[in-house]
């Protein structure tokens, strides 16, 4: 916003004893110890300041009165507003299975949380993780790394089933295992046992694993709370328009708890990205200062696993063919979801460049010839139709 | 204060090997540098993000604008400025002279 040139007052309120920082190093670097938790951090505090933005960090947004435009904080204050925005996030979906709140059994999220995990991340450590999303698979990677004994339960046939191909979660699993990480499909937790302290988990079939630690990564669900009982309109997240304004002219949302339109359909997702949170925040912002456009990339995702970089790019639901680039043995190669003969999302494996050409292919609708696609010495700028 | 600084000249590629989609990434001494072809004519630059550690030779070129591959932030490939969050650090330039097919790259006697 005060690159857009508004000067009038901007209060953030945080819940966290933090500046504001980015969560993907967290189950990376910073969880390997490679890292301190404050590389994270955006901006130091004197960025703030001399930016003349007020943060009010450890403070929780306890309700909203949207007729009154006013928010009360839980040290008792209450803050005026003529716009407001809502960056609330999402919180850890928690285990609900007997035994769930034994310590010992840790989430992922905030620079506290990987703290934590980090700690018992000792060698030969036996570490269990629930869930093989790729905050489970990168959690498994570090925790190799600290020459930890290490599990992942996953309850789909393959790892990262919401967000790639069948064959792209094989692949990873076969890199994990390849890693000497047991991965185990097709497995539900059923609960787990110990004495005060977790000691073992116990899947449905009667599987049973012995676990120092368990790290879980079952999901995030969005923080609506406070939007649903101020009377805004929640589905999924708090529902945006293509600039973020809520179904309150002066209430705006952006990032995780953000449900938005999307083009061309105009179709609602939300979108669990560190770039949705930076780029529609952004978006969002110039819409506060009275210059905003429709906010409509075509969502980014990156994972690291080992010395693999995985980019996502575009969200697939349906595809009818898989082009592949590269060979995947060498593990640089990249894979193209074609779906009726158009691009409408692309994996790429330590190969950054080619998702950038999908994006642009997947943004044009470009109808591309499979053969071409496959053939590394037809460069990807020559497919495009633009 | 400083005495006036030398540029030394170092010849690091042909013209004919770098493609306008394509920077290439050569090294003189410490220097890791990424050459570029816009617009006909060649620039250097740092090879590496401000941002975190990437190579921006395997990113993406758009005109004038290099996007690093690991997350997206731009700078102008002519003069470094940073364009695009995550980027908010300029990317240090050096100067470039051809000579037939010759590119040279100057790195600063300091």
């Amino acid at each position: 916003m005060r690159a857009a040139g508004f000067a009038g007052r901007i209060v953030v309120v945080g819940a966290e004893n933090h500046v504001p920082y980015e969560r993907p190093p967290l189950s990376k670097r910073v969880l390997t110890g490679e890292d301190g938790p404050e590389t994270t951090y955006l901006h130091d505090a004197a960025f703030y300041r001399e930016a003349a933005i007020e943060l009010r960090l450890g403070t929780r947004a306890t309700a909203i009165d949207c007729a009154a435009k006013r928010v009360d904080l839980s040290d008792g204050d209450a803050l005026a507003y003529d716009k407001l925005l809502l960056a609330t996030g999402t919180a850890v979906r928690r285990l609900a299975v007997p035994g769930s709140e034994l310590d010992g059994i840790h989430y992922l999220r905030t620079i506290e949380d990987a703290l934590a995990i980090r700690a018992r991340l000792g060698a030969d450590a036996r570490v269990v993780i629930v869930g093989g999303g790729y905050i489970g698979l990168e959690v498994a990677a570090a925790a190799r790394s600290r020459g930890c004994r290490v599990t992942v339960l996953e309850m789909e046939d393959v790892p990262m089933s919401r967000v790639v191909a069948p064959e792209i979660g094989r692949f990873f699993a076969d890199i994990h295992r390849e890693r000497g990480v047991d991965v185990r499909t097709g497995a539900t937790v059923g609960g787990f046992e110990g004495g005060g302290r977790v000691e073992r988990v116990v899947c449905r079939d009667g599987a049973t694993f012995p676990a120092d630690v368990v790290a879980a990564g079952i999901g995030i669900v969005p923080d609506t709370a406070l939007a649903q009982a101020a009377g805004l309109a929640v589905d999924d997240g708090i529902v945006v328009d293509a600039y973020g304004q809520t179904s309150d002219t002066s209430v705006f949302a952006a990032g995780d708890v953000a449900s938005h339109p999307t083009p061309p359909a105009g179709r609602r997702v939300r979108l669990e990205s560190w770039q949705n949170a930076q780029n529609q925040a952004i978006a969002v912002a110039r819409t506060m200062c009275g210059a905003g456009a429709p906010y409509a990339e075509v969502p980014w995702f990156w994972s690291d696993q080992y010395d693999l970089n995985l980019q996502m790019v575009g969200v697939p639901e349906r595809w009818d063919r898989l082009v592949f680039r590269g060979e995947v043995a060498r593990r640089a190669f990249s894979v193209f979801y074609l779906n009726e003969g158009a691009v409408v999302a692309a994996n790429a494996v330590n190969a950054p460049r080619d998702v950038r050409y999908a994006r642009k292919m997947i943004e044009e609708g470009s109808r591309v010839e499979p053969a071409a696609l496959a053939d590394r010495d037809i460069p990807l700028g020559k497919l495009l139709t633009g | 204060m400083s005495e006036t600084k030398s540029t030394e000249w170092h010849r690091v590629a042909k013209t004919g090997e770098i493609a306008a989609d394509e920077p290439l990434a050569v090294r003189v001494g410490d220097h890791m540098i990424a050459l570029y072809s816009v617009d006909g004519a060649f620039y250097a630059t740092h090879d590496v993000c401000t941002h975190e550690f990437a190579s921006l030779s395997e990113g993406f070129v758009e005109g004038d604008i290099i996007e690093c591959p690991l997350h997206g932030g731009t700078f102008n490939i002519r003069t470094g400025e940073a364009l695009s969050p995550p980027v908010s650090d300029d990317l240090r330039t050096y100067p470039v002279k051809v000579e037939g097919d010759d590119i040279y790259v100057g790195i600063p006697d300091d």
